[in-house]
């Protein structure tokens, strides 16, 4: 009889293979959502209207200037044929030739996501953990002034929008009280602290528009421990409340929080278009939009694209660490 | 909830009731609304906009198209807002920026659902193959900021009232039919799906009378929040000249052209006021969804 | 009674309530939830509270350890534990209270412990509270997991809880509330939801813990058979007020209050037939949690009522040797008019004539997570027109499955399933729409099972429509034929299903199932989510339903009394494989297969004669990965040997009807059987 028993046991899969499953699976979706995108970004981008060629050199080119230009950009042969070409090109790290500037797209790209990813991660580090304890106190105090206030005030700041918030901002800490750079990009060959300090209003608007809806999400994973059945044994032990948040409370209501963080990561590089305007910010959301007037593809494509990718890393690192918090997932049931 | 007898919640375990009391039931549910501080404060704001919306410029103190030489004059006496750059007044300017909006907005929102209701309920209720292929593509797509989808399909499409409400309905499609879908999957394993399956009901007969009433609720809440992402969009949107077309005196409009103003000089008025009516429509629309959401929930 | 030593009232109570008075604030009103509770719980004793939703149960354990929600208070009273006043304690006295004198063990212990912690160190956890260092507690844990038999603590300490199975977490739950040596134990429903094999094995270790320790124990539950095994003493809870207290033999062979009279009334008990000395209902509904109850609370309910009972409220009378009521008429309790119909005549079921519904080999395999799950294994019967089979097991027997797979819900992956000699198709999509109206269902859960957006009208209207193709002013007349069958009041024809009571929504249920005249409907757990008093009107219910239109049930029930009172035939499942079959009273009486043997006996029943209790070592095995040979083998308290574990017995009929899949021969069960229980196996590592 322990003979079976054992066997059984030996046969139950490490936590490791587990998470590791885990993950493949949910790379292979990526990889497969990813295609898709790619497919969605190409085909939407071939039908914004007008001619490359004829946007490109201006109404004034002959129509053979034109048909040249087209024939030596490709952009007159099939469309699963220029699907493919960038595709594979992508992959290796090719992303194409602009069609507006006539550079490679990375070289326009690259500086462009620098910049957005360190506005981001300033504004990460500062929302982050303001809404984590935000959204903890209101769950603690819950109902009381203390959350009423906290629950408002992130209502409120989250509805607005963030060029307004911005405007907001700029006008009484840039312009009125003088404090804060109104732009956020920071002269050339500045160093970290004078980066941060430009990028400080911009973070201010975004940790504005974010706060609130990481804020109730947490607040809502805190509650729900706070009213789960483990609490109340752990008070009716005999432990303290301080004990009881921090050992039994906390460790199960963070876990919500990290999924819907991660989805925000999308938005805080590529979405910040009007931000980046307001700001005078060479992001990657401004690249995209003069791409998108401009009719240029190649640019257009592959910068969509990279911001979808950028996506898709977030959520899987959001994956990754809460398979590794959750035992639910490392372990899986009951034999 | 645990720890939490019914009594405490305040659920009585119903007797056999007598049916007019489903009327008193409804009226307590509306006494609630309005005795909700959050809902009362939101319809306020919002029916403030919405009158000037409909009244437009036929009330404000000037003309708000109407260019004069008094520039950028400061908030005083005869312009209780000031001037913007074209000698324009910003207080009717104000007033009269809602039209647009809350033309656009609502019917962007009502697509939006329209489609994401149909769309989660299908998911939902089918799962298998057919909701595996269609989360991919939802996926793909929100896989990207809206802001990056709505900007290429305007440029592709160019930028009108009309294009405006197709594009943002469009893309608050499958953000909606995500909350449907999760409410349809909490639904379909009730045993009531079941019966019906067992009386020979049909699948459009299942999704729409059976299961679509049990969710009104979420999709009414999603509904007023997407409201205040539909104004925010357009918002957005018309700041970097997608949305509404000059010469309307949209806010954001007025903030496109004003903003540059700030690094000459502190004109800030010329874009404060138009920044803060935004703010105020927007909260009063997630007040009303806040409202809702609280009342719906007991 | 429980096999405690004679328990031991000394000066000192365990628990005294006095005069307690808890009130829930909701709305801004005042609900009255318990009324001038007193009792009293001496040292080593078991005193259980019984009462049906509503009755304020729970409330009063939460009240004693000072857990009562936000708008949860004591108006007036005393709780005292161990002589001590608990209301006067606050802080680090009452966390020492907690710690020290009184632990809890309630119901669904999954949830009861949390999730992203080991267990090893949720149990250590209450040492180290009393200050010892972290390894000195972890070796008390393993220590404390032994005492409630777990067999191997060192690896379920280092487990996660939702990786043990309902009993293991229960028994850790239980490890941890006695680690500290309490005064007192309040258990509320611990064994509620749990399989009855896996609540045998508990409740015997909460009694044999408990005579060890010589804990005080409060244990609250529904059910009164539970309580008459576990308990020394028992009060009857009833709209938060006591309205009868006594030693358990006392006042379930002797009850003094009307509402007690009525409940016994309402259990299935042994040679309680559906024809033949019915159940008893209690009319009237359960009252509203706080509402106002001039005078006796159980006037609006009670036959026996008087004038006096509205005006005055009826003192707790004493009637000697601690046996108490409060009612004035309580020397008339027992001869309360009973609120039954008349025995009924069924019709017989003619074997003779072929079966209405058979199934054939009928098996079901699950793809989970990459293994494949036999839900059911080759599964055959018949069921006659008129006739009502039981089916009975534990989770994973394959009941549910069985059920959902002859309704067309589920496919069945092999064998055959014929309606009146014509093959039914696996799927829902392929039946008729006469097969359909011929197939229906009762649900457990009305919540769950009735449209709560539409009004009683529409649902049976559509029924009707659907069913039986009747449209118009023949569908409101049928209607109401149908709701007056159930009695179903005419004036609820406008409510929605969240406005009914329980009762009220299984009784709509009913009609649903009946609009389109079925042949056979199945009754899954018809009775399981319905306080006790309301159970007995819907089974009486459903017996007349059968004796008008001679229509089949296949009944599933994990209550056994329930099952055996409705059942003509009954059919015991274990492991998606048929185990016995046969006349309810021969697999009642025996000689019976091993499983079944050892089912009855875990079964507390609230008569004196109880059979011995035969002790189930281990968990049901999982689905997935299912025993080699008979399936009940790793339990089985008759193994024999090799055989059992290499070689599935087939099903075979025994003698008349009766078919049972065991090796052990029928006379050699019957002898084994007569002699009494087996000796226990060794103990099974989890």
């Amino acid at each position: 009889m322990s003979g079976r028993r054992a066997s059984a046991a030996a046969r139950r899969p490490g936590w490791r293979t587990v998470i590791a499953r885990f993950l493949l699976n949910r790379l292979a979706l990526s990889i497969i959502t990813l295609l898709l995108l790619s497919v969605i970004v190409f085909a939407a981008s071939q039908l914004l209207p007008g001619d490359v060629g004829r946007n490109v050199l201006g109404p004034f080119a002959s129509p053979e200037d034109v048909a040249k230009f087209n024939h030596e950009h490709g952009v007159d042969r099939p469309v699963w044929t220029q699907y493919w070409d960038w595709i594979s090109h992508f992959v290796r790290g090719d992303l194409g030739t602009s069609l507006q500037h006539n550079v490679p797209v990375g070289e326009l790209l690259g500086p462009s996501l620098v910049n957005s990813l360190k506005l981001a991660a300033v504004a990460f580090v500062l929302v982050v953990p303001l809404s984590l304890l935000g959204g903890t106190v209101a769950a603690l105090r819950r109902n009381r002034v203390t959350d009423r206030v906290i629950t408002v005030t992130g209502l409120s700041l989250t509805a607005i929008p963030e060029f307004v918030t911005a405007i907001v901002l700029i006008v009484v800490f840039g312009v009125v009280l003088g404090w804060l750079p109104v732009s956020a990009a920071a002269p050339e060959g500045a160093g970290v602290f004078t980066q941060v300090e430009y990028l400080l209003l911009p973070s201010f608007a975004l940790v504005a528009v974010l706060f609130g809806y990481i804020a109730r999400i947490t607040r809502a994973g805190v509650i729900e421990a706070i009213d789960a059945d483990y609490t109340r044994t752990a008070y009716l032990k005999g432990l303290t409340p301080g004990r009881v948040v921090r050992r039994h409370v906390l460790r199960n209501s963070l876990l919500p929080t990290i999924a819907v963080v991660a989805t925000q990561v999308g938005y805080l590089i590529g979405g910040l278009l009007v931000i980046e305007k307001l700001f005078n910010y060479n992001g990657i959301g401004q690249r995209i939009y003069i791409a998108a007037q401009a009719k240029d593809f190649t640019l257009l494509q592959s910068g969509v694209l990279i911001v979808g990718i950028v996506y898709l890393v977030a959520t899987f690192v959001a994956d990754l660490l809460f398979s590794l918090l959750n035992p639910r997932i490392r372990y899986g049931a009951a034999e | 909830m645990s720890g939490m007898t019914d009594a405490a919640a305040g659920i009585e375990p119903a007797i056999g009731l007598v049916p007019t009391e489903a009327k008193i039931a409804r009226r307590e549910m509306l006494g609630q609304l309005v005795r909700s501080k959050t809902f009362i404060a939101g319809a306020v704001l919002v029916g403030w906009w919405v009158f000037w919306a409909i009244v437009g410029a036929r009330l404000t103190p000037d003309d708000p198209l109407e260019i004069t030489d008094a520039i950028l004059i400061g908030p005083g006496a005869g312009h209780w807002f000031g001037t913007d750059s074209l000698g324009r007044d910003v207080l009717s300017r104000v007033l009269a920026g809602a039209s647009d909006t809350m033309k656009v907005a609502p019917l962007a929102t009502l697509l939006g659902i329209v489609g994401g209701t149909t769309l989660g309920l299908i998911t939902g209720y089918f799962k298998g193959w057919v909701d595996e292929a269609i989360s991919r593509v939802i996926d793909a797509v929100l896989a990207l900021p809206l802001i990056v989808i709505a900007v290429t399909a305007l440029v592709a499409l160019g930028s009108s009232n009309v294009t405006l409400i197709i594009v943002i309905g469009a893309v608050f499609t499958p953000i909606v039919a995500r909350t449907v879908r999760a409410a349809v999957l909490g639904e379909r394993e009730l045993d009531y799906v079941s019966a019906a399956k067992l009386r020979g009901e049909r699948a459009p007969y299942i999704m729409f009378a059976e299961i679509l009433p049990n969710i009104i609720g979420p999709i009414v809440v999603e509904a007023t929040v997407r409201l205040g992402y539909a104004i925010f969009a357009v918002a957005g949107l018309t700041f970097l000249g997608f949305g509404v077309q000059p010469p309307a005196p949209d806010w954001s409009l007025q903030i496109a052209d004003n903003y540059t103003l700030l690094n000459a000089g502190t004109y800030e008025w010329t874009v404060l006021f138009p920044a803060i009516a935004i703010a105020t429509l927007i909260v009063g629309v997630n007040l009303i969804a806040d409202g809702l959401q609280q009342v719906l929930d007991r | 009674m429980s096999e405690a030593t004679a328990p031991v009232v000394t000066a000192q109570h365990a628990l005294e309530l006095d005069e307690l008075d808890v009130v829930y604030r909701v709305r801004g009103r005042d609900r009255q939830v318990l009324r001038g509770v007193t009792l009293n719980v001496g040292r080593g004793e078991a005193y259980g509270l019984v009462g049906e939703s509503g009755c304020g149960k729970s409330t009063a354990a939460l009240a004693i350890v000072q857990y009562l929600p936000r708008n949860g208070f004591v108006r007036s009273g005393a709780i005292r534990i161990d002589g001590r006043d608990v209301l006067a304690l606050s802080g680090a006295k009452l966390r020492r209270l907690r710690s020290e004198s009184v632990s809890m063990v309630y119901q669904n212990p999954g949830a009861a412990l949390n999730p992203s912690i080991r267990v090893g160190k949720q149990v250590a956890e209450v040492f180290s509270l009393r200050g010892v260092g972290r390894d000195e507690a972890l070796g008390h844990a393993r220590e404390a997991l032994t005492t409630v038999q777990i067999a191997d603590p060192g690896s379920v300490m280092e487990r996660y809880p939702h990786q043990l199975s309902g009993g293991m977490q229960q028994r850790v739950i239980i490890a941890m509330a006695l680690a500290t040596d309490p005064a007192l134990l309040i258990l509320d429903e611990p064994t509620t939801g749990l399989d009855a094999t896996v609540e045998a094995e508990v409740l015997d270790l909460v009694a044999g813990l408990q005579a060890e320790l010589h804990t005080s124990v409060l244990f609250i539950s529904h059910n009164l058979g539970v309580i008459a095994k576990m308990c020394d003493r028992v009060g009857i809870l009833y709209a938060g007020r006591l309205v009868e207290e006594g030693a358990t033999e006392t006042v379930l062979n002797d009850p003094r209050h009307p509402y007690t009279v009525g409940l016994l009334r309402c259990v299935p008990r042994g040679g309680v037939r559906k024809d033949h000395g019915r159940l008893d209902t209690i009319p009237g509904f359960l009252p509203n949690l706080g509402e106002e109850l001039p005078g006796c609370v159980f006037t609006a309910r009670c036959p026996l009522v008087e004038q006096v009972c509205r005006a005055v409220e009826p003192p707790l009378i004493d009637l000697g040797s601690g046996h108490a009521s409060r009612c004035h008429f309580h020397e008339r309790a027992q001869s309360l008019p009973r609120v039954t119909a008349a025995d009924l005549v069924l019709p017989a079921v003619d074997r003779s004539a072929d079966p209405l519904l058979r199934f054939d080999d009928l098996g079901k395999v699950f793809k989970q997570q990459g293994h494949d799950v036999h839900a059911l294994v080759g599964v055959s019967a018949a069921i006659w027109p008129g006739e009502t089979l039981g089916l009975v097991g534990e989770s994973g027997s394959g009941k549910t499955t069985l059920a959902r797979a002859l309704l067309g819900i589920v496919q069945p992956t092999s064998g055959a399933v014929t309606l009146d000699g014509r093959d039914l198709s696996g799927t829902l999509g392929g039946r008729s729409a006469d097969e359909m109206r011929a197939l229906q269902i009762v649900f457990q859960n009305p919540d769950s099972a009735l449209n709560r957006r539409h009004q009683v009208r529409r649902i049976l209207r559509r029924s009707l429509k659907k069913l039986a193709g009747t449209t118009g002013a023949a569908a409101e007349q049928r209607m109401l034929e149908l709701m007056s069958s159930v009695r179903l009041a005419e004036r609820y024809v406008s409510a929605r299903p969240g406005q009914l009571s329980g009762g009220l929504k299984q009784r709509l249920a009913i009609a649903r199932a009946f609009a389109g005249d079925p042949k056979l409907v199945v009754c899954d757990e018809p009775t399981s989510a319905l306080d006790v008093s309301v159970q007995a009107a819907i089974l009486n219910l459903l017996v007349e339903l059968q004796a008008q239109q001679r229509v089949s049930y296949l009944f599933i029930s994990h209550d056994l009394g329930v099952v055996r009172y409705m059942s003509d035939r009954i059919a015991v499942l274990y492991l998606g494989r048929l185990m016995e079959l046969g006349p309810s009273e021969v697999i009642y009486s025996g000689p019976h297969h091993p499983y079944t043997e050892a089912l009855l006996s875990a079964v507390p029943t609230i008569d004196g004669a109880e059979r011995e209790r035969i002790r189930l070592e281990g968990d049901i095995p999982s689905a997935a990965n299912p025993p080699s040979g008979c399936v009940f083998h790793t339990r089985c308290p008759r193994f024999l040997g090799p055989i059992c574990v290499e070689q599935e017995p087939p099903l075979v009929e025994v003698e008349q009807d009766h078919l049972m899949r065991c090796h052990i021969p029928l006379e050699e069960l019957r002898e084994l059987q007569a002699a009494g229980s087996p000796p226990a196996r060794e103990t099974v590592a989890p």
